[in-house]
């Protein structure tokens, strides 16, 4: 179709197209960029008085350091601040929540999937509204109580409450996936004798990764990426990435440590980069799967 | 599936649900209705050897941290914290609506009431960011599915980063190359020759950079979906609209918009739905000075050194029932629409 003389563009067309996406990259890309290179400066030369020269060649950081690269902002960050603490935390956090509501949500979206009675229904368009919730209105009713069963500020509160936040977004994702793998394949499996339980473990599990890892995605991202909840729920001791990059912006501005920010924005941002650098045919049909069926 | 099995296999999400989100509701509407204890003032007499004595009120910690813990809910105050000038301010709005010079004092002084301010950013977010992300995904839709295959891959990378970051780094990234002495603030005040210019200082700028923000981490998600209804367009109808002369404009009109239109409706609803909770880039941006939402108002009562519960809660209901008016035409149609297939 390619060929067709009726859908070559003219040239104005291309050259302004060309020139829309060169635009847009640079929109989406730059500010990363930028912000990487910066962190191998000083704060002089990142905030730059003078001009953002400075930050390209570094001019005062060779001054101060002899070098045009300074790794002390992430040795301030990882070290002195202590933000690996916070790195093993997130870590800690991300993969119990990924893990958890992965496996709830497997059993809960088969079972949506597969039951035509009303209820399901309405169990999914409660998801639905859930979903919508902002999370700060929920944490604002989780704070009392947690107080009370002095559960506050600990890992495992905050991975529960994760899980559950992302319940709702876990079982219409997957709900939709299991829609797609036909009934058959469970049916013939249990008039051969398996109970519903040994049909899902048999026959389901093995088909069923592509969608669990797409699923797995957002999870990891939901709980990566949340600031609402864990700042509100974890102690100071417990800070995971997120909440402890928000603390060092109060106490670091003041001490003229910018840079410790910074190094760590940075370093919460590479796993991000990885991610979609591996996982972005998951990431894409992840997000279109539910537009297209829903 | 027999409902046993179903329940079987279904109760711990639902638990977790119920527990997590069904119940924190449930106590949040609680909270709202109560409002925290007043310190309990004791009279002390000072007596000094030489200054005589002085009465003096004190206030009486050990008294005041039995009571807290007596009723942590703190004391009944029934729909006080709804009505006060933090949240809905009928008094407030009785008196402005009263006495006034024209409409623009109304709105001015209902826009410093800090409830209606909050709410102004967050609908004014949700309803230009919205559609403004539309457009721009779908423009970039439209401009990516013409390029050459082999730089499609690097840049569906590239315009998934601004979606992927995390809300606070992202707006964090931004903010710094935003700040006054960043890339581009200092390159604006270059050009405006201004060196007092700042985004932060300005409401109206800062308005803008938040919605900047908006803008650009939420084009993302409407590129990818509409891209991939790009790839669905039934290439007859195309064919068949170009040999009825159709121009390049107009089968972009009426062959591709009403094929995207079902896509549209579903990006429109959820972008809405995250929208409306926006609250890391007004942390990102230290933009609360100018722009508060009705999420970050809630963080800022919790986050304190005293946790106003109780006004929380309020705030926090008035959100849920905002989100609720959202979602309303969604849960109408579903509703209808299931009726409509039973019947």
């Amino acid at each position: 179709m390619s060929d067709s003389i009726a859908l070559r563009r003219p040239l104005p067309l291309k050259l302004i197209v060309s020139a829309f996406i060169v635009l847009w990259v640079i929109l989406a890309a730059f500010p990363f960029l930028w912000t990487v290179w910066g962190s191998f400066k000083v704060e002089v030369d990142f905030f730059s008085r003078e001009s953002w020269w400075n930050a390209i060649f570094g001019t005062n950081t060779i001054k101060e350091t002899g070098s045009a690269f300074t790794g002390d902002g992430y040795y301030g960050a990882w070290v002195t601040r202590e933000f690996w603490r916070a790195v093993f935390n997130t870590a800690i956090v991300t993969v119990s929540v990924t893990i958890i509501s992965l496996t709830l949500g497997t059993l809960g979206g088969y079972a949506l999937a597969r039951s035509g009675q009303r209820y399901a229904f309405w169990i999914l368009i409660a998801a639905l509204v859930f979903r919508a919730m902002p999370h700060i209105t929920l944490v604002s009713g989780y704070l009392l109580p947690f107080f009370q069963l002095n559960i506050w500020g600990v890992l495992p509160t905050s991975i529960i409450v994760l899980v559950a936040i992302n319940q709702p977004f876990t079982l219409w994702m997957l709900h939709s996936f299991f829609l797609s793998i036909p009934k058959d394949l469970d049916e013939s499996a249990m008039v051969d004798g398996c109970s519903r339980f040994e049909a899902f473990r048999r026959v389901i599990i093995p088909v069923m990764w592509p969608g669990v890892v797409t699923t797995g995605l957002f999870s990891f991202l939901l709980a990566y990426n949340d600031f609402a909840t864990t700042s509100m729920l974890l102690s100071a001791d417990n800070q995971t990435m997120v909440p402890k990059i928000s603390s060092f912006l109060g106490s670091v501005q003041e001490q003229g440590n910018v840079m410790y920010a910074v190094a760590a924005v940075v370093s919460a941002t590479v796993p991000l980069f990885i991610l979609v650098l591996f996982f972005q045919r998951q990431i894409v049909s992840g997000l279109t799967a539910g537009a297209v069926k829903g | 599936m027999p409902h046993k099995t179903f329940f079987a296999f279904i109760l711990p999400s639902l638990i977790a649900m119920v527990l997590f989100i069904a119940l924190p509701i449930v106590s949040v509407v609680v909270q709202s209705f109560y409002v925290e204890h007043g310190r309990i003032l004791v009279e002390v007499e000072n007596c000094q050897p030489f200054g005589g004595c002085t009465k003096e009120v004190r206030v009486d910690a050990d008294a005041t941290a039995r009571l807290e813990q007596e009723q942590p809910l703190g004391q009944f105050n029934g729909l006080g914290t709804y009505l006060n000038r933090g949240h809905l301010a009928v008094n407030e709005l009785g008196a402005i609506f009263a006495d006034n010079r024209g409409l623009a004092d109304v709105l001015t002084r209902i826009y410093n009431l800090p409830f209606y301010k909050a709410l102004a950013f967050t609908l004014v977010f949700c309803f230009v960011v919205t559609p403004l992300a539309m457009a721009l995904g779908f423009l970039i839709a439209l401009a990516v599915n013409t390029i050459p295959r082999f730089i499609k891959g690097p840049v569906i990378f590239f315009s998934l980063l601004p979606m992927i970051i995390t809300p606070l780094v992202g707006s964090l990234i931004l903010y710094w190359m935003i700040h006054p002495q960043g890339i581009i603030g200092a390159t604006i005040q270059d050009i405006f020759n201004d060196p007092r210019l700042s985004l932060r200082a300005s409401p109206l700028l800062t308005w803008l950079s938040l919605l900047f923000y908006g803008i650009w981490t939420n084009a993302p998600f409407s590129f990818v979906v509409f891209y991939a209804g790009l790839q669905t367009v039934p290439a007859d109808t195309l064919e068949s609209a170009m040999i009825d002369g159709a121009s390049r404009w107009e089968r972009i009109r009426f062959v591709i918009m009403p094929h995207l239109a079902p896509l549209a409706t579903f990006v429109a609803l959820v972008q809405l739905m995250d929208n409306f909770r926006v609250f890391e880039p007004i942390v990102g941006f230290s933009a609360e000075a100018n722009a508060t939402s009705l999420s970050w108002m809630i963080f800022n009562d919790l986050s304190g050194d005293a946790q106003l519960f109780g006004s929380a809660g309020a705030t926090s209901v008035l959100t849920i029932v905002g989100v609720v008016i959202l979602l309303l035409p969604v849960l109408v149609r579903t509703w209808r629409e299931f009726n409509h297939k039973v019947v």
